[in-house]
């Protein structure tokens, strides 16, 4: 254990060094979450490829994620979401959104003792899914919901 | 220095839940000013709120989170008179933190 | 290339989705409801607070060649006395015998009380990002100060009465390229532009809900607006000429509006798409 982190250690420094360890299962996306910011996972363009960089390899499908979110926002420019997750032993909270030119749009990470449930207000671009990933009990859970965007007219 | 949050958090049966206001542009770097200039991402990347020292929700965000951010969660243990902390930091540097009392 | 799991989840999602999902429906009652639930759920958390807070602080702070706050400024109530005040305007002011509404009463008091000319008072009627205007802070603190009370515009005085009648008029008068008034988009019920519906101004509740929920965070602009900006681009989609900040066309059009919607609960700063 120690041998490999030193070898992966020498071998260059910033998001370089982030994908080596995770790829090496030494560090894991709930601790990264707490400290740098996840470049790697930010600049993805596919949902597909967010998931990949989080780490969250074939997340199972889950009615136990709560997407709170209207059916139909006028303006996309602010779109309130609320993710509540039922699972028990909920470390993380992701939110994605997959027309955006980068998908990942935020993502929480739950202490013991905080409620899985968190609200935001995100920029959607065009009508679109949105992923909740959830990590729970060190496995990962995913739900979507699609959110019409508008167009808003002149008034108001 | 950043305009300062809004923050009300209250407590009810052992719960807190904390409501956050932050004063930010959240640029996502693709907008383009009068001039056809495109304006740089200057963007809230990382939120964390404190209670008593210990973290009671940490985050990170892309500029895909509106302007003007708003957070809300709940977490256990606060009391009314208790103090909670928020800072955030954005992709340029600054940060900003700001406390509330729990009633 | 194997499509991976995820992708394969997505797929299997996405055709579910498909399924599910019926066409557009921009026109139907679900819609009208939808939009409403999301106008509801903004309500909470609302950016103004933002301005609201701003706006305190510059009314407390000494600035201008006198360095003098604007705490001993008169709305209408008393030198100072902000709550209720914005329920009661325009109104008209004995030392300037002019009848104001909020904005103009605002740069009297920072010509008169902290020296500012008028053409450094008036200099940013509306912020963009990081060029703010003090009317949008100080009208967002001032008119939270007014939330929940009734809409009260008297029209006592003969000059109140006058900038009643000339706005009215203003209302009905057609004008500009589009030959539009007011009252072409503002006098019908159940009428909407694209998907904004245009609340019918000549009618009480109409009247009352165009009035009592401005100033207002404008989601799509990012910005806090006043009831001021709202009639400066309402000219502006007319094709009228521009309406200038405190003018008494400006406070003519507002004198009528608001005291149409006397009576009812003032409810702002609100937000809007």
């Amino acid at each position: 254990m120690l041998h490999s982190r030193r070898k992966v250690l020498k071998s260059g420094g910033g998001a370089g060094v982030l994908a080596l360890l995770f790829a090496a299962g030494i560090v894991r996306p709930g601790d990264v979450l707490a400290q740098e910011w996840n470049q790697a996972a930010f600049s993805t363009k596919t949902v597909p490829e967010a998931l990949r960089a989080l780490g969250a390899t074939g997340p199972a499908a889950s009615g136990a994620i709560q997407i709170k979110a209207p059916e139909i926002a006028e303006n996309g420019a602010v779109v309130p979401i609320a993710i509540e997750s039922k699972l028990p032993g909920t470390e993380s909270i992701t939110l994605l959104i997959e027309k955006n030119p980068q998908p990942l749009a935020a993502s929480f990470t739950i202490p013991a003792g905080t409620e899985p449930n968190v609200s935001t207000r995100v920029k959607i671009g065009e009508s679109s899914d949105v992923y909740a990933l959830v990590k729970a009990d060190g496995k990962f859970y995913l739900a979507k919901k699609e959110i019409k965007i508008t167009l808003g007219g002149c008034g108001g | 220095m950043a305009d300062p949050m809004r923050i009300r958090a209250a407590a009810r049966d052992g719960t807190v839940n904390v409501r956050v206001l932050m004063a930010h542009e959240m640029e996502t770097g693709q907008r383009k000013d009068s001039a056809g200039n495109l304006v740089p991402a200057h963007f809230i990347s990382k939120v964390t709120a404190t209670h008593q020292g210990k973290t009671v929700l940490s985050a990170q965000w892309g500029p895909a989170v509106a302007k003007n951010p708003f957070l809300e969660f709940n977490f256990k243990g606060g009391q009314k008179g208790d103090k909670i902390v928020v800072t955030w930091e954005d992709n340029k540097g600054d940060k900003r933190s700001d406390e509330a009392v729990i009633n | 290339m194997k499509p991976s799991s995820i992708e394969k989840l997505l797929a299997a999602a996405a055709l579910a989705a498909a399924a599910l999902y019926p066409a557009a429906l921009v026109h139907s009652q679900s819609a009208v409801d939808e939009i409403a639930k999301y106008r509801q759920q903004l309500q909470d958390g609302n950016p103004a607070e933002l301005w609201e807070a701003r706006g305190e602080a510059l009314w407390k702070q000494k600035r201008g060649p006198k360095n003098a706050s604007l705490e001993q400024c008169d709305l209408g109530k008393g030198a100072g006395v902000v709550k209720g005040a914005y329920a009661e305007l325009p109104r008209h002011f004995a030392d300037a015998d002019r009848v104001m509404d909020l904005e103009t009463r605002l740069v009297h008091c920072m010509v008169t009380l902290q020296g500012f000319s008028f053409a450094d008072a008036t200099r940013r009627p509306f912020g963009a990002g990081t060029n703010r205007s003090d009317f949008e802070a100080l009208g967002a603190w001032i008119t939270a100060e007014s939330r929940g009370v009734v809409m009260n515009v008297a029209l006592r005085h003969e000059k109140e009465k006058a900038a009643y009648r000339l706005g009215e008029k203003m209302f009905y008068f057609r004008g500009g390229p589009h030959d539009f008034a007011c009252a072409t988009c503002h006098s019908e019920n159940g009428k909407r532009i694209r998907l904004q519906d245009l609340p019918n101004l000549t009618e009480k509740t109409g009247a009352q809900l165009g009035y009592t929920t401005w100033p207002a965070y404008r989601v799509s602009q990012g910005e806090l607006r006043t009831f001021q900006w709202r009639l400066y681009d309402c000219f502006r989609q007319q094709r009228f000429p521009e309406l200038k900040f405190t003018s008494d066309a400006s406070i003519a059009l507002t004198e009528f509006l608001a005291h149409n919607a006397n009576g009812a609960p003032f409810n702002a700063p609100a937000i809007k798409r």
